[in-house]
């Protein structure tokens, strides 16, 4: 019975996932604000090109995205570092004291 | 574990300085060149690790413990948060930049970037140590 509930729960979750995106969003392969005719420079990825070493003032851009415009991102990146070592030093630890 | 031979720990002694060195370079140069905090964490990581592997757990651990390790981490992540939380108390937001940006392409520049990815540094070095510690502890009891 549980396990006939979860999987309906999933295949509903799975089914409303592909028709909202399939309906909802911007086409596939198109960038957010990016006009292919007139306005080519005006997608984010050009914007932060042009302006991130004026912006931030790290020579390199990936660093000014990583820590400059995605500081958040990055910091919940640190995050699931340290569940990943706290969750292999608790397994480890809890196989090396059954034996 | 108890260590290998003499040339592997001759070897290991002499690239030690060499390797950490470069690790250290590819974090405190995150902002500049390619690299950062958690690809230079990770090299200075595993010349850590070749010592341990060279002389055995025991020797090892007087340097670098178990306990430092934990507490590098935990010190790297706070560091982080901390230096978010400077640009949160000015009133501007969090993680932004409160520090002079300086000139393009010099070491002191761009605020607090490279002061955040020297925490990720610390933080990557410390968490592949105590994941290595970790594995080695658990399989510790075979051996013997």
């Amino acid at each position: 019975m549980q396990r006939a509930l979860a999987l309906g729960m999933v295949v509903a979750i799975g089914v409303l996932l592909v028709f909202t995106v399939s309906t909802n969003l911007l086409p596939f392969g198109s960038f957010p604000s990016r006009q292919i005719g007139e306005n080519f420079d005006n997608s984010i990825g050009q914007q932060i090109l042009e302006n991130a070493p004026q912006q931030t003032g790290a020579a390199n851009v990936v660093t000014s995205v990583v820590w400059g415009y995605r500081g958040y991102d990055t910091l919940g990146e640190v995050t699931v570092l340290f569940a990943a070592v706290v969750s292999v030093v608790m397994i480890f630890r809890a196989f090396g004291r059954r034996e | 574990m108890a260590g290998m031979t003499v040339i592997v720990r001759t070897i290991a002694r002499l690239l030690f300085p060499f390797t950490f060195l470069f690790g250290a370079y590819i974090v405190i140069h995150g902002h500049l060149t390619p690299g950062g905090g958690f690809p230079g964490g990770v090299i200075i990581a595993a010349s850590i690790v070749m010592l341990i592997l060279a002389y055995g757990i025991e020797r090892a651990q007087k340097k670098v413990g178990f306990l430092h390790a934990e507490v590098l981490e935990s010190v790297g992540g706070i560091a982080i948060v901390i230096l978010g939380l400077f640009g949160l108390l000015l009133g501007i937001s969090f993680l932004q930049n409160v520090f002079p940006l300086g000139e393009l392409g010099q070491l002191f520049s761009a605020g607090n970037l490279p002061l955040l990815y020297l925490g990720v540094g610390v933080k990557v070095t410390a968490g592949i140590i105590l994941i290595f510690y970790a594995m080695l502890f658990a399989f510790r009891g075979e051996e013997e």
